[in-house]
């Protein structure tokens, strides 16, 4: 049985955040869980999936992050306590959906769970969800450490049910993807019992029909709401104070910054001058707490990543509050003590400290830091991205690019989301030419297809990942057959959503649970729309360059689907498909091609140059067998022998 | 449950590596076993594009009291574990000071740069003197080539996990790494395993 349910009341555990998030819903007994992979939100989902059938859950994958939504709220609307996970992006995704649920109201307990990224850690964006919960009208909570994780989010689903509208608990990467000491509650005994009821009037929340309508009364509902749940996050545990009565200088914070702001009032041992206010419930803002913590100092800084939202909110408080609480002095992001992109850490919060407080910090002795900056400096090297030892995209970019190259009508390629977007960099060929979101390569390629009648002559390729064609890929390859755009979309399906970790989507035959699902067919599906759909083996170089040359000649949209399955998959991983050598009296070196082919342009990291013998050589604790480099080596040096 | 000492409270350890070396795997198994000593534990990592060919590291804060940020503050590492010779030194470069220790296994992985002839890997001898100088006390481990006597690259890992139990600075021990394996790895990866943890604490006791 898995650690997550295991786990008795009252016993201590060490959890990822993300895990710790799984057993807070699991203790609120949650019934139906909904998301779309996406770092560093995807372990939440994964854990519950683990446990659903020994709870009774429905846990799915959705095809993306609004079905999520949709998911997760007919559980609600049939009574079930409900839940949807997604990193930030998600919830731009499902927000033409939640504008409408957010008024509609919900009636089962439904959080839902976006875990932002500050920093773009792993992520093409440092994009907020906090803003959504003020656009959209519904109570914003922040985690500030594991336990809180766990606690929070049964709260926000008793919450949720209280207020009967969605609550958005909020968590970021080093809460999601960091791990703490966790004690657990009492995991429920109940009965999970689904019936939506609609035969009521229109305006009965509990049996009438679920919709926003009528609109403007409905708004108001929802605002009577919020207001219920600032009087609940007047007297929450989830905010806390801790320093003198009457601080030189008020610092207020939430999320994993509570832990930054913490360590660096420690370091600076200023405990006695420093009065740190950490806020769970960080929107609305309950004004009577604001009140009671403002009037303690008149000097604030304000601790939170990217975007000053908290620190807006706390100057419109302070501004209502002005006759009462007096003038405040603000040091935060708009005053420029604090960046205002890339994630937060206690070094910057040090550094806002310093110069507030007029403090010199010093980590370590000047010396030192100067020393082992200087060594590492001159000689440790970088270390760039890369796809990963064989790798079927490193195989397919290096296809689509030499197919480019020799067409010779500066062709190009747009792409969107996964681990190909690293084609943008020289692991691809510097390949990609746009990135954007999800499913935007195929968008865009439709436009370029269209821009013939303005003299353009360059052959436009978009690349999709397999998991990224079903969740919004779909409507722009439909809109670019509809409307006849000349384009070639390659769709690299590596079997499963490989850069978040293998999770199931509607191409696999198998589901979050691991039951057996129907697969979608991306070839039938495409063929059925009227594209023009070939196959072949992205180590199969040859092959798929002569294919992509015969689609180039075709009007209208075509399909190249390349199929291998991703080196880290749990079937390939550990499995070599051959053994690769290097005959070292046929390797030309330097006097080969163009210099080097394999690894000063093909450099995959199983490669190594060996200087003092002048050849190529493989890294036999890195290299996974794929065989690529002995298909491109121009002088047949690289030898690759079937593993029995 | 008797309350464990450590040397230094928060004592902070980074364990430090290249995607794909088994990092993350290492902090959960060090983190649980001091969890279950009663300690605080919090572990901050980075995963996802890091992963790939990236510097990947892990920051354990180790304490008797409350929980710590998920990211080691600069120059406050106590001890860095290093699966790979020049991540040891963009650690310290960062995270070092005078007294830290430095664990480092000595297998080199290269950087694309470096396959590609762009940059130059240095000189493994000059990497040990460096990291002598950075730090109070250091531990230089042939843990990879010994790993792949026992059939897989990967087991570097707990040999450097075996190793930091040797040099005594923080309270776990073999028993300890036994009970935490014996909840999380199948009977019959264990004794591989629990060899490659006794391969560490020698490596260890050979070097010093």
């Amino acid at each position: 049985m898995s650690a997550i349910l295991k786990g008795k009341e009252g016993t201590r555990h060490l959890l990822m955040g993300n895990e710790a998030i799984a057993r807070g819903a699991l203790e609120a007994g949650v019934a139906v869980a909904a998301g779309y992979p996406g770092t560093p939100s995807s372990e939440i989902i994964e854990t519950l999936a683990g446990v659903s059938s020994q709870q009774n859950l429905y846990v799915e994958w959705s095809v993306n992050e609004k079905v999520a939504m949709e998911v997760a709220a007919a559980g609600s609307f049939a009574g079930l306590r409900s839940m949807c996970v997604m990193k930030q992006n998600g919830v731009n995704v499902g927000s033409d959906f939640l504008l409408h649920l957010a008024i509609t109201g919900t009636r089962g307990g439904m959080v839902l769970v976006p875990c932002d990224d500050p920093g773009a850690l792993s992520s093409a964006n440092e994009g907020e969800s906090r803003h959504f919960a003020r656009m959209l009208e519904i109570p914003l909570l922040e985690p500030g450490d594991f336990q809180e994780a766990k606690d929070m989010i049964k709260w926000a689903f008793e919450l949720s049910e209280q207020i009967q509208n969605v609550v958005m608990v909020r968590s970021v990467t080093r809460l999601s993807h960091a791990s703490g000491n966790v004690v657990f509650g009492k995991l429920p005994e109940i009965e999970k019992n689904a019936f939506f009821a609609h035969e009521g009037p229109i305006l009965d929340p509990i049996q009438g029909p679920m919709s926003s309508l009528p609109v403007v009364y409905k708004h108001g509902q929802q605002q009577k709401k919020l207001k219920q749940a600032v009087a609940e996050f007047e007297e929450s545990g989830f905010n806390a104070y801790s320093g003198p009565p009457v601080p030189e200088l008020l610092l207020i914070t939430g999320s994993a910054c509570f832990l930054y702001s913490k360590e660096a009032i420690s370091l600076l041992g200023v405990e006695d001058r420093v009065g740190l206010l950490k806020l769970g419930t960080t929107w609305p803002l309950p004004p009577k707490l604001m009140e009671k913590y403002l009037g303690i100092s008149d000097r604030i800084l304000v601790v939170e990543e990217v975007i000053p939202f908290l620190e807006e909110n706390i100057k419109i408080v302070a501004a209502e509050l002005g006759p009462k609480i007096g003038p405040h002095t603000f040091f935060g992001k708009r005053e420029g003590y604090l960046p205002q992109a890339g994630e937060m850490n206690s070094d910057l919060v040090i550094a806002a400290l310093s110069k507030i407080l007029d403090l010199t910090y010093e980590a370590v002795p000047q010396a030192y830091s100067a020393r082992a900056r200087e060594l590492s400096g001159a000689g440790v090297p970088g270390r760039d991205l890369t796809f990963c030892a064989g790798c079927p995209h490193r195989a397919s970019f290096w296809t689509i690019h030499n197919s480019l190259q020799m067409d010779g009508r500066q062709g190009f390629v747009c792409g969107d989301i996964g681990c190909y977007s690293m084609a943008i960099l020289p692991t691809g060929f510097n390949t990609l030419k746009t990135l954007h979101a999800m499913g935007s390569g195929i968008g865009l390629a439709s436009g370029f297809g269209k821009l013939a009648q303005f003299g353009m002559e360059q052959p436009v390729v978009a690349v999709v990942g397999d998991s990224t064609f079903f969740h919004a890929a779909l409507p722009a390859v439909i809109n670019a057959i509809h409307h006849q755009a000349d384009i070639t979309i390659v769709v690299l399906d590596n079997s499963g959503t490989a850069m978040t970790g293998f999770q199931s989507h509607p191409g696999l035959p198998v589901d979050a649970a691991g039951n057996a699902a129907p697969a979608i067919d991306v070839v039938n599906l495409c063929e059925a729309m009227g594209a023009t759909v070939r196959v072949s083996d992205p180590f199969d170089p040859e092959k798929t360059q002569r294919t992509l040359f015969e689609l180039f000649e075709f009007q209208g949209l075509k399909v190249l689907v390349l199929k291998q399955i991703c080196a880290l998959s749990p079937e390939k991983k550990a499995k070599k498909m051959f053994e690769v050598s290097v005959d070292e009296n046929v390797c030309l070196g330097q006097t080969c091609g163009c210099n080097q082919l394999c690894t000063r342009i093909f450099k995959c990291p199983g490669l190594n140059w060996d200087n003092e013998k002048g050849v190529s050589s493989i890294d036999e604790v890195i290299c996974v067998g794929c065989g690529m480099c002995a298909s491109i080596c121009p002088s047949g040096a690289i030898r690759k022998k079937e593993v029995a | 449950m008797q309350q464990e000492t450590l040397p230094l409270d928060p004592y902070n350890v980074i364990i430090t590596g290249v995607g794909g070396q088994g990092n993350v795997m290492a902090s959960r198994i060090l983190g649980n076993m001091l969890s279950r000593k009663g300690l605080s534990v919090t572990i901050g990592e980075t995963f996802g594009a890091s992963q790939r060919g990236g510097s990947v590291m892990s920051h354990l804060r180790i304490s008797t009291g409350s929980t710590w940020s998920p990211q080691i503050p600069r120059g406050q590492c106590h001890l860095v574990i290093s699966l790979e010779p020049t991540e040891a030194m963009r650690v310290l470069a960062t995270y070092g000071n005078p007294h830290v220790n430095v664990l480092c296994n000595m297998r080199p992985i290269h950087a694309i740069g470096v396959i590609s002839g762009d940059q130059q890997y240095p000189d493994l001898d000059a990497i040990s003197t460096w990291i002598t100088e950075l730090s109070e006390a250091c531990w230089f481990l042939e843990a990879t080539t010994k790993a792949l006597e026992l059939g897989n690259p990967i087991f570097g890992n707990i040999m450097m996990i075996g190793a930091a139990a040797a040099i005594g600075v923080l309270p776990f021990d073999r028993e300890d790494f036994e009970a935490v394996i014996s909840e999380s790895l199948p009977a019959e990866k264990r004794s591989l395993n629990l060899r490659a943890f006794d391969m560490g604490i020698r490596m260890v006791q050979s070097a010093g």
